[in-house]
């Protein structure tokens, strides 16, 4: 079996994103970037999944500018066997995501397809759903855990209510909560193998793949700010400006 | 043209979402029709039919959704999506799972989480977890839009009389086998749309002693949250969830207690209108968004906060 993962590169979750003066977008100039959280548990699934014999070979593919080449580095020095990296500048859709990712299924052929359930930075929540569409192949959306049967995948997904338990046929989609398993780190001898795993590049224009935005981003600006509040010194005078000031209790 | 909403219910009654949903649809056309998918769910086609901001309601009932698929709902939605500008749904897990799915077949960039319309076209959607607000212009013909439903109040659910149409089954689909949900069953008011939300993070240290924030929320008729990292940890289940990938809830009145305040948790509640925080460390981020912070040892403020609620006379449900 061949697990294709997908990964994004995003500003590192850990950085208080800003918005530019311009209302053009956010600052990411001398921001630290790091892969897609969920993407790095899409990953470490498909590395366990190999590592247990059920997986014979994990390909990571990203769509971007050259520096997303390093979300595949990562996922390479932790275990994946071989890298993808398709070029293309600017703002890309998920629509024309799915469109590449479904062009690299066709090519290489892979038994499932593992991505996070949503990209931090859009927030979108689309590539996989749209992906499992574009092949008609079934959907295992925010999956906490996986259950890799013979011609099938069992899956646990976390939704409003609680979790679901559905059973999809392989070939199939997965999207990746981050309770499905613990990320590894990328050991240093890794990390320097990882640079003579193969590392394929592609030109998203060579896919014939109409990458145009269809969203006009109109501006972009920051939310309205909270206003200060104040620090109460007990218990009781909380409660007293909850009944009294605010009076929502 | 119109504007088609598909409905999320459990074949007994609306989810009430739904009803938050519709009324952002329902800003975008007023000509709103409404599709429920399911099996055996005349009352919820019947309750739908009554919200006044609904104009016709399109029914599709077969044995093959009883449980929601979004391979089998997708092509049901395909087949009745022609004459509509705009196909809407709410953005939680239902629409999430169901609407990119309808809208790569639709050949339509999705705009998802909608806080605001702006115009039939333009709406306003916040991106990187809430910390910037996106003004975005669909150029799409037809457009896919999920809702942020609690940026929206809900619709008034009676004095209509829609039409209703019976629709015809759509080819089913075998790539998926629904085998079971666990729901945690719950006398609290739903998270989603709670008037009081009390939180739990890992300062709360176990599940056990979750029970000093039950006892205040049976005291203030509250939904129980938490931060990633109690659910992470085990103390409470995935349900409870508040934050980026989460849920996103706007209550009157928001309690964090022990939680520090990360970006990703502030994402689904810092539009609430008060929020108090709770928290030993002075410098927690949280205090940021407070309007009450009290700094203390949560094992010490909570039965003491049980206490002073107990001495009030009366108390808002």
């Amino acid at each position: 079996m061949k697990i294709l993962v997908a990964v994004k590169r995003v500003i590192d979750y850990n950085v208080q994103v800003r918005v530019k003066e311009d209302g053009t977008g956010v600052v990411t100039d001398n921001v630290k970037m790091s892969t897609n959280p969920p993407d790095d548990n899409a990953i470490e699934e498909a590395v366990k999944i190999k590592e247990s014999g059920k997986a014979k070979e994990v390909v990571a593919v990203t769509i971007g500018e050259d520096k997303a080449q390093e979300t595949v580095r990562k996922a390479l020095a932790v275990g994946a066997d071989k890298g993808i990296h398709v070029k293309v500048d600017g703002i890309i859709e998920p629509l024309a995501v799915s469109k590449i990712l479904q062009k690299i299924v066709e090519k290489e052929k892979p038994d499932l397809v593992f991505m996070g359930k949503q990209a931090i930075d859009d927030d979108c929540n689309q590539t996989g759903q749209m992906l499992a569409a574009l092949l008609n192949w079934p959907q295992a959306t925010f999956a906490s855990k996986i259950e890799v049967k013979d011609k099938s995948l069992e899956v646990t997904r976390e939704v409003d209510e609680g979790l679901e338990t559905i059973e999809t046929n392989i070939p199939s989609i997965v999207t990746c909560d981050l309770r499905l398993n613990e990320p590894r780190y990328a050991s240093l001898p890794n990390i320097m193998k990882a640079k003579k795993k193969p590392l394929e590049q592609i030109n998203a224009s060579d896919l014939g793949v109409d990458t145009k935005p269809r969203i006009e981003q109109i501006k972009v600006e920051e939310p309205p700010k909270r206003k200060a509040g104040i620090k109460v010194a007990s218990v009781e005078e909380l409660v007293q400006k909850l009944k009294n000031e605010a009076k929502v209790i | 043209m119109s504007a088609l909403l598909i409905a999320e219910h459990n074949n007994k009654e609306i989810k009430p979402f739904t009803l938050n949903a519709i009324t952002a649809a329902s800003q975008i056309d007023q000509d709103l029709h409404v599709l429920v998918i399911g099996h055996s769910c005349e009352a919820v086609v019947k309750s739908i039919s009554e919200i006044p901001n609904v104009k016709k309601v399109i029914h599709v009932d077969d044995a093959v959704y009883e449980n929601y698929l979004p391979e089998n709902f997708t092509p049901v939605v395909m087949k009745n999506s022609e004459n509509y500008s705009h196909i809407i749904c709410s953005a939680n897990t239902f629409g999430k799972n169901l609407m990119p799915r309808i809208a790569a077949l639709l050949d339509t960039s999705q705009v998802s989480d909608i806080i605001k319309v702006i115009s039939a076209d333009t709406f306003l959607r916040p991106i990187y977890a809430g910390n910037a607000f996106a003004t975005v212009k669909s150029t799409d013909a037809k457009k896919c839009i999920t809702i942020r439903p609690t940026s929206f109040d809900p619709a008034p659910t009676t004095g209509g009389t829609a039409e209703i149409i019976k629709a015809e089954k759509a080819e089913a689909s075998d790539l998926t086998k629904f085998i079971k949900r666990e729901e945690v069953k719950s006398d609290r008011p739903e998270l989603g749309t709670a008037r009081v939300v009390i939180s739990g993070g890992r300062g709360m240290g176990s599940g056990d002693n979750f029970k000093l924030i039950t006892a205040i929320a049976d005291k203030l008729n509250a939904a129980i949250g938490a931060s990633r990292a109690a659910v992470d940890a085990g103390y409470i289940t995935n349900d409870h969830q508040v934050g980026q990938t989460g849920k996103v809830v706007v209550p009157d009145l928001y309690i964090a207690v022990g939680i520090s305040g990360a970006i990703q948790h502030l994402a689904g509640m810092k539009e609430s209108k008060i929020i108090v925080a709770i928290n030993k460390d002075g410098e927690a981020p949280i205090f940021s968004v407070a309007d009450y912070g009290l700094e203390a040892d949560l094992f010490e403020a909570l039965p003491q906060f049980l206490e002073e609620l107990n001495k009030l006379n009366t108390i808002q449900k």
